[in-house]
């Protein structure tokens, strides 16, 4: 990927498209568009730039040369993340997911206690009968916020008659956050050790609930022969099948609001939204940027683990104007990080974030 | 020479097409064109005026279009198409299906009663205004169409498509022309040369969901609006937007040309040129206007297109240098967030209306057609020419022009259709001698 993307560079026409669609442009230093021709010439970049990018991917989705302009800032980081120039946290995250295989550095010994929450018996994934892998990954394993999506998306699996299994403590980070924040190295030391896991193990499928896990394991462990699924993916087909239903009711509006990875880099635009239309009660909304042009929430691309100047406007707290002017009462995301950073925001604006299964939790 | 024993079909009926078959007819030789649509005249007679001149395209085009009619060595076949060809010498033996017009062409006097009868009055969206405007199913595409008769649309007609209908045309038919019997013919002709005009359509932007076309009202492209500015179209030629003047106007250059996302990496030709058109045509209409055209670099190749440029400029049409990376619903408006590279600002740009500037494809016909003809074509689609003889195709005695062989503006189509005929012509010569 590097050669091609160095040829790539040089065919960048400098239209602007680019810039015209990060959700880091303007409000802040960040120029893309600028970062590709001072690639091209070589020239000096100041060193902050590289890490206000969101991995978002929407310059590369719409670059009309291909250029795949995201994929140049990887490449620029990976040249200070190998000189050391990177900010301290990521330096950390690092050297945290090299000792614990996850970016927080908590203990690999507590990577399933999420299932000691469960009042069934999840086995591992080599017990199963489909082989069929949930896929959990770090901050679902370790985040009080987010500890709940696991035991949420086990309990709905279970109600809609499906056999899955776990990794457990055998489970290292996807590593999709890794390589973006320019660790290749790192990245391909995790994607060897969970594709020796689901070799080991006979893993068929594989169900995701962070759309940046589903992302890497689809996309960036090659050609594994293995299914790769979000659980929305799943859930709107049981949903539409019939083996899952809802008999509660949630009176309330809520708005959609799309994961960069889940939607514009991956198309699963339509599965969550089927999913909280089967909700009885519930009045789905939508942004007035939403599917394709929905606003990034700055969670990714490494952007998790560290702050960027706070002078700028944050986008989720856009989000969070948007969603109010819209009369929504609950913003539902179907992503970590999506649901880490827009809470902040709604919480001082009185908005709700709910991760799309905490909904479904309350009409089960 | 004389070559009245001579015939050549001419496929398809545009600028290019037309151009051909008069040359080819004013040499005595006998032309039979063949137009898949109902009236002749193509993409040029859908344009308000063409560039640099802002000539209206329809006042010179329909004298061309009156003279194919006219013309006694041109035998026009409309709404027909070919089925399949075989090589006799070195002439073509070419099977021809004639659809139904269901409407007798000796009969119909185009007085337009048929049409204000039908039931589907206003129900049926308009091909030649790009789907904007609705028409009946009986109709006549526009005012200046040749044949200038009706014709009955097979698919929305209820009685032909379903069998089911009080069928007031026609009562309403004062000549009787109307014959729902009519079954088109299918027969084989035999013809010493073949050029080929098949023409282009517009890149369709959906795919482009960050241009908000098909799902934010307001943005439309180029060619929906030359309809919109067409006195023959939806508006009779207001500017409208859901009945609304709009004042500010946002053109985006180079969508789906130059572009690898949607498959093709080459300039369109035309877009940077028109846009500048559409430009001053709301300049001259809306005195208030607000214009910004984003542009990556102005193409303007031709004979006095700088000047054109330069005078759309000078008329206030802000040019920006800088693609939108997307267009979004805004307070009423539509908000078009570009980066203005010139001045490395980031700007939000509020407009009532953004005209997407559409790059050209390959008729998606010419595929069947060059399969029928066994004519090699391009990894676009385009038909493969001889670098220095640009209308020759690989196979022998079959000649393109226009669009079907690349991007043209309508000069160079204009050229290319001389071209086309003079190749043709000495085709046929070659083959006399022999």
């Amino acid at each position: 990927m590097p050669e091609q993307t160095a040829t790539r560079v040089l065919t960048c026409i400098q239209c602007g498209k680019c810039t015209g669609g990060c959700p880091e442009s303007g409000k802040t230093p960040f120029n893309v568009r600028m970062l590709m021709r001072k690639t091209q010439f070589k020239s000096d970049i100041e060193e902050s730039l590289p890490w206000y990018c969101t991995s978002c991917g929407a310059c590369t989705i719409r670059c009309p040369r291909d250029v795949k302009p995201s994929e140049v800032v990887i490449e620029l980081r990976a040249k200070l993340v190998e000189d050391g120039d990177i900010p301290l946290a990521l330096q950390k995250a690092l050297e945290n997911t090299f000792v614990q295989k996850n970016p927080w550095g908590r203990s690999r010994n507590k990577r399933a206690d999420w299932l000691e929450k469960l009042d069934f018996e999840v086995p591992h994934v080599s017990g199963t009968e489909s082989k069929r892998l949930l896929f959990v990954c770090c901050i679902q394993a370790y985040d009080p916020r987010c500890m709940v999506i696991p035991v949420n998306v086990a309990r709905l699996l279970k109600a809609g008659g499906m056999e899955f299994g776990v990794l457990g403590e055998e489970e290292a980070c996807c590593g999709n956050e890794i390589r973006r924040i320019g660790e290749s190295g790192l990245f391909e030391e995790l994607q060897e050790e969970n594709l020796g896991s689901f070799t080991e193990y006979g893993v068929q499928e594989i169900i995701a609930l962070s759309p940046h896990c589903m992302n890497a394991l689809k996309k960036e462990y090659g050609d594994t022969g293995i299914k790769v699924v979000h659980y929305t993916e799943v859930l709107a087909k049981m949903i539409a099948e019939g083996s899952l239903s809802f008999p509660g009711s949630f009176e309330k509006k809520v708005i959609y609001h799309d994961p960069c990875f889940l939607g514009k880099q991956n198309g699963i635009f339509d599965e969550p939204r089927a999913i909280l239309k089967a909700v009885p009660g519930l009045e789905l909304l939508e942004f007035s940027r939403s599917r394709e042009t929905s606003l990034c929430c700055e969670g990714g691309g490494g952007r998790m683990f560290f702050e960027v100047e706070s002078v700028y406007q944050r986008n989720a707290e856009v989000r969070v104007i948007d969603a109010g002017k819209r009369g929504a009462e609950i913003i539902a995301a179907a992503c970590p990080f999506c649901v880490m950073t827009l809470e902040d925001p709604a919480t001082e604006k009185g908005l709700v974030v709910k991760e799309l299964s905490e909904i479904l939790m309350e009409v089960l | 020479m004389d070559h009245s024993d001579k015939n050549v079909l001419v496929v398809g009926g545009g600028i290019g097409g037309i151009t051909a078959a008069l040359e080819l007819a004013s040499c005595g030789i006998k032309v039979t064109m063949l137009e898949s649509g109902p009236s002749i005249g193509g993409r040029m007679i859908q344009l308000d005026k063409t560039f640099p001149t802002l000539d209206c395209s329809t006042c010179t085009l329909s004298p061309k279009m009156v003279e194919v009619a006219l013309n006694h060595n041109i035998d026009l076949m409309s709404v027909s198409q070919i089925t399949h060809m075989t090589r006799k010498g070195p002439g073509f033996l070419v099977g021809i299906k004639k659809n139904p017009r269901y409407v007798d062409q000796d009969k119909c006097t185009a007085c337009g009663s048929c049409a204000e009868a039908c039931v589907m009055k206003g129900r049926v969206p308009h091909e030649f205004n790009m789907l904007l405007g609705k028409r009946a199913a009986i109709y006549i595409p526009f005012p200046q169409a040749i044949p200038q008769k009706y014709l009955v649309d097979p698919e929305r007609c209820l009685f032909v498509s379903r069998g089911k209908c009080k069928k007031a045309c026609m009562d309403a038919c004062e000549t009787g022309a109307i014959n729902f019997d009519d079954t088109g013919e299918e027969f084989e002709m035999y013809f010493d040369s073949i050029v080929l005009a098949p023409g282009f359509d517009v890149y369709d932007p959906t795919e482009k969901q960050e241009l908000g076309y098909g799902t934010l009202p307001g943005v439309v492209t180029g060619l929906e609006f030359e309809r919109i500015c067409s006195v023959t179209g939806p508006t009779a030629g207001d500017i409208l937007l859901d009945g609304k003047e709009p004042k500010r106007f946002y053109f985006i250059q180079c969508v789906g040309s130059r572009d690898r996302q949607s498959g093709a990496r080459y300039c369109s030709r035309v877009c940077c040129m028109y846009t500048a058109k559409h430009a001053c045509i709301v300049r001259e209409r809306i005195k208030d206007a607000e214009i910004y055209i984003s542009y990556i670099d102005v193409r303007a190749y031709g004979k006095g297109y700088d000047e054109f440029y330069k005078t759309t400029q000078e008329n206030g049409a802000l040019y920006i240098r800088g693609i939108p990376g997307e267009v979004v619903e805004g307070d009423g408006c539509l908000i078009v967030r570009v980066e203005d590279m010139l001045s490395g600002e980031m700007r939000e740009i509020e407009a009532d209306m953004v005209v997407l500037a559409t790059g050209v494809r390959p008729r998606k016909t010419t595929g069947v057609l060059c399969d029928i003809l066994s004519i090699d074509r391009d990894e676009y689609g385009f038909i493969k020419v001889d670098a220095v003889t640009p209308s020759l195709t690989n196979a022998d005695g079959i000649f393109v022009c226009g669009m079907g062989s690349g991007p043209k503006d309508v000069p160079d189509t204009v050229a290319s259709g001389g071209e086309a005929a003079s190749r043709c012509m000495e085709y046929i010569a070659k083959g006399a001698g022999s």
